[in-house]
């Protein structure tokens, strides 16, 4: 692989905290290192930045590995910026070449609020879950693991759905700020094993009924959340939720 | 003075005895204590969620905006159970040798012995939480085989085990915040220890939100904070991970036990150059169907596909032929160092070494043509098949080298090199997880209890769910037990509002620094000392060194560090200064505990201690204890030793040869 290096001009939201109005403010970075990761760029901004006497931007990130779902940038117009099936801190710089200007912004949605420049509130995620993202089972309960075999490709699609890392990119996607690809990913993950089933009906209930409180927007369908999203949760996940959701309503006493 | 705490009677009975025995709590008196948790990471969340369903007041604390995010969900690999599902001969006694012997005996064996029985409840519960495992077509759970053992004994979800497990526990944590047992601080940094009488009754933590500090009481306090393997700088542990609540334990009279145990990981990506913030690791599982070689000539520049067979030097398979590429952790990143050293490294940095998958992507492509029975099968047509059974296996890890690297791993050999990875060393516990303050207690990563000298992989995720699933909820009722009496201490008490002065004035302090140069830049200068001198190889005159430039390091930090911001606000700066302050002194501790102990053993790797061969050298006669550190004062410890008494095993020199 070729390595070089770059200067870019970043256009960046700043925001001080949830009350104050936002905007954009320019920078100027040089001798990016096409090796680096987006994040890394930031790092040398945020260094710059300092040693200027400027307040460095402020961004959630942990892992850097592109599984605890904490980076969160929207990057010239989209969630994670212009790789496929990526997270902001997987996205390294050869996506860029030198002069090149970036745009980069926090998620966009009510039930997000900005807490500083780049960071959002994502509680309302935990919130969801909280209603019923979970199988009710004390530990020690337990019977054995091997006890009730399951069917491998169920195993694998249940699988395929918990990979989800609550990032969120699919509601600063969708034009509703919808959470529905989120939801659908757990009720899939839960409702796809034996174990799930006994709290199948009341769960969907519950977990749509809080995405409502907490103000996501409707799904409908436009699937910029499957096009965005990291881990390539499938849209398939939210047709399997609006049957979940049917199924229990139309049993609810 | 050390008291372990070790259960009397049989090895095998001593936890059976001790659950037998152990005081307990009433369901009435449990709703009138209350519990802090300090990290929700796999420890954290499966005590929270196990001790709010056993009824206590719990409050737990992390420092991510939520707790789903704690670094353990970064892990890839798997996690260890003594099942024997696979009928090739595991057992509890056998996952509790293992232990042991990859730690090369310096864990204590009544705590490894519980581990090890507690290791198939693990399973249990996290398959009926949902946690989904790889399954094999017959729909039973499917099992890999890790470094350093001979039985398949690891259970895994692709190369995201510890995503899975901490979904688990996070799911069951919020359902007891949905039922009122537990109420979770996100965006919450513990800063400091209360303690009232000698016993441990509450944190300092700061909202890093708003900025503002705020008390909490608790008639226990657990810390599952994680590890602290970010003072090299460059790990791979997630950025946050730091080890601010170990430390200030620490200052309050906890002894910090074998702080110099570190583990270098053979397997992650190289550095790629100055702007590297942290590495990345490779699943060890690779190493089950990869092999490692270098060149058998120095300096090699010719490209890895074009280096012909019978000029590649497997070094593992050479020198380790019965254990070959899965030697235990330590001895494998010494060997890469051995080579590199020796100008064999390849890639710009000649500091990496290849893990290939062309014959493993062969072999997998034939067992599929035969299944498929394709025998006539062309040799791309088995590559393909081969491909993409490989993909199937390691496909997340592989896009992952892709899209840091840019280099397609499915093509040529991936470089790797040693990293920082893990610590074995952290708060000294004793049997029942306590610190040596009272109330005080630490689980997971963040203590010193289980892996002695070098852990072996897929055991840290056991070793957490373990505690905190199924030991702590024992353990605490011994002590809550006789705290029935206390009731709740208003944080009006001196002591709360002596330990939030404290804190508010270190902050003041850093903040009026004011000088000329970024926590980062000192953090990275404190990595690189440790990471030359404390690293994977270790002398008296490099540690004796890197003591004086830590010193001195300190004092630079504390009147030039450059603190930009305010204090009640989101300061990320701020918490950062906070914790590589912590990071600065604890190196200091690390080299005077690797000083210390002039022997081998594990990560820990003295050039004074070896053999012949360069394999290391261990001194049981001198060093069969544990070091457990007291602080007391600027740059003063004292060492504890507690002795090491070996029951069951008889410790020999490990032999993977
Ligand atoms: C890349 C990688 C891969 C790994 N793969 C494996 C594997 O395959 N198998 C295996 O067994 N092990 C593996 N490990 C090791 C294993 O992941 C960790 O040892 C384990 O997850 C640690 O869990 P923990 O609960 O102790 O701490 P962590 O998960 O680190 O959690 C720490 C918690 O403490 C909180 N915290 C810390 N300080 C404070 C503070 N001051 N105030 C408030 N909160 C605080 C954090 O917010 C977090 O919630 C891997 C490690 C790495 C780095
Ligand atoms: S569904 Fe995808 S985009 Fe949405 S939170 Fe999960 S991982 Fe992120
Ligand atoms: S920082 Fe963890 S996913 Fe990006």
């Amino acid at each position: 692989m070729e390595h070089y290096h770059m200067n870019l001009n970043l256009k960046v939201w700043r925001q001080k905290n949830n009350q104050s109005k936002g905007e954009f403010k320019l920078y100027r970075v040089e001798n990016i290192s096409s090796e680096m990761s987006f994040l890394e760029m930031f790092d040398v901004l945020n260094e710059q930045l300092i040693r200027d006497g400027e307040d460095p931007v402020t961004f959630d990130h942990d892992c850097r590995e592109g599984i605890c779902g904490a980076c969160s940038m929207y990057i010239n117009g989209k969630p994670h910026g212009p790789w496929q099936a990526n997270t902001t801190c997987q996205l390294h710089m050869r996506a860029f070449k030198d002069g090149d200007t970036i745009v980069v912004e926090p998620w966009r949605a009510n039930a997000f609020p900005v807490i500083k420049d780049l960071m959002v509130d994502r509680s309302a995620f935990d919130r969801i879950i909280q209603a019923g993202g979970y199988i009710s089972v004390n530990t020690g309960n337990a019977v054995d693991g091997n006890a009730l075999p399951i069917e491998k490709d169920k195993a694998d699609s249940s699988f395929a759905a918990a990979m989800c890392i609550g990032c969120g990119a699919c509601v600063a996607a969708c034009k509703n700020s919808s959470a529905m690809l989120f939801l659908s990913a757990k009720v899939s993950h839960l409702a796809l094993l034996p174990q799930g089933a006994p709290e199948r009906k009341s769960r969907v209930m519950n977990m749509v009924a809080q995405m409502d409180k907490e103000g996501f927007g409707a799904c409908t369908n436009t699937g910029a959340c499957e096009a965005t999203c990291p881990k390539e949760i499938s849209i398939s996940n939210i047709a399997r939720l609006n049957q979940e959701y049917l199924m229990a309503s139309l049993t609810a006493e | 003075m050390l008291n372990a705490k070790i259960p009397a009677g049989p090895l095998e009975s001593k936890w059976t005895d001790y659950k037998g025995h152990c005081k307990l709590v009433n369901p009435a008196n449990k709703r009138k204590l209350e519990v802090i948790i300090v990290g929700t990471g796999l420890a954290g969340a499966s005590a929270a969620a196990s001790l709010g369903e056993l009824g206590y007041k719990v409050k737990a604390f992390c420092f991510q905006d939520s707790p789903r995010r704690a670094h353990s969900i970064a892990a890839q690999g798997g996690i260890n159970a003594a099942k024997n599902y696979q009928n090739d001969g595991d057992s509890v006694f056998r996952l509790f040798y293992d232990t042991i012997k990859g730690g090369d005996y310096r864990a204590r064996e009544a705590n490894v012995h519980r581990l090890a029985e507690v290791s198939a409840n693990i399973i249990d519960q996290c398959v009926a939480q949902g946690v989904p495992f790889a399954r094999e077509y017959g729909g039973l759970l499917s099992n890999r085989s890790f470094g350093g053992t001979q039985v398949q004994r690891t259970f895994y979800a692709a190369g995201q085990t510890g995503q899975q497990l901490l979904i688990g526990a996070y799911q069951a944590l919020e359902r007891q915040v949905a039922l009122g047992n537990v109420k979770m601080y996100s965006r919450h940094e513990m800063l400091e220890i209360v303690k009232i009488d000698g016993k441990a009754r509450g944190i300092i933590a700061r909202d890093l939100v708003s900025g503002k500090l705020e008390r909490h009481f608790g008639h226990a306090v657990l810390l599952c904070s994680g590890g602290y393997g970010n003072v090299f700088y460059l790990s791979t542990n997630a950025m946050g991970s730091n080890v601010t609540a170990a430390w200030k334990a620490h200052k309050q009279g906890a002894l910090f036990g074998n702080p110099c145990f570190t583990q270098i990981h053979p397997t992650c990506i190289p550095v790629s150059g100055d702007h590297q913030s942290k590495l990345t690791l490779m699943s060890e599982s690779l190493r089950n169907d990869g092999r490692i070689w270098v060149p058998k000539k120095q300096n090699d520049t010719r490209k890895a596909t074009d280096i012909p067979e019978d000029e590649r030097d497997y070094y593992l398979e050479r020198r380790y032929p019965a254990f070959g590429n899965l030697v235990p952790r330590d001895v494998a990143s010494r060997a890469a160092k051995e080579r590199c050293d020796a100008g064999y490294g390849v890639g710009s940095s000649k500091q990496a070494v290849y893990l290939d998958y062309a014959s493993a992507i062969e072999r997998y492509g034939r067992t599929e043509a035969n299944k498929q029975g394709k025998s006539n099968a062309s040799m791309e047509e088995i590559i393909a098949m081969g491909k993409e059974v490989v993909k199937e296996k390691y496909g997340n890890l592989f896009d992952m080298y892709e899209k840091i690297t840019g280099e397609n791993p499915y093509e040529v050999p991936m470089r790797i090199y040693p990293a920082v990875h893990y610590t074995m060393g952290g708060l000294w516990v004793d049997y029942e997880l306590q610190t040596t303050v009272p109330g005080l207690y630490a689980l997971g990563e963040a203590n010193f209890s289980d892996h002695g000298a070098n852990r072996l992989g897929a055991s840290a995720l056991m070793q957490g769910l373990a505690d905190g699933y199924f030991v702590i909820p024992y353990t605490i009722g011994n002590y809550l037990a006789d705290e029935i009496y206390s009731n709740a201490i208003a944080t009006d008490h001196p002591a709360f509002a002596e330990a939030e002065k404290a804190v508010n004035d270190r902050i003041h302090q850093l903040m009026n620094i004011k000088g000329k140069q970024t926590v980062e830049s000192f953090h990275k200068r404190l990595g690189k000392i440790m990471w030359d001198k404390c690293g994977m190889a270790r002398n008296e005159q490099g540690l004796k060194q890197a003591i004086a430039e830590i010193q001195a390091l300190k004092k630079e930090f504390w009147s030039d560090v450059r603190i930009p911001g305010e204090i009640e606000q989101m300061n990320p700066e701020l918490d950062k200064a906070n914790r590589v302050a912590d990071f600065i002194e604890l190196g200091e501790l690390m080299c005077i505990d690797a000083l210390n102990r002039n022997e081998s053993c594990g990560g820990h790797f003295r050039e004074e201690s070896q053999t012949e061969e360069g394999e290391a050298l261990r001194d049981d006669a001198n060093f069969m204890y544990v070091a457990a550190w007291e602080f007391k004062g600027e740059h003063q410890w004292e060492l504890h030793k507690e002795t090491l008494n070996y029951d069951v095993i008889k410790p020999s020199q490990r032999n993977y040869k």
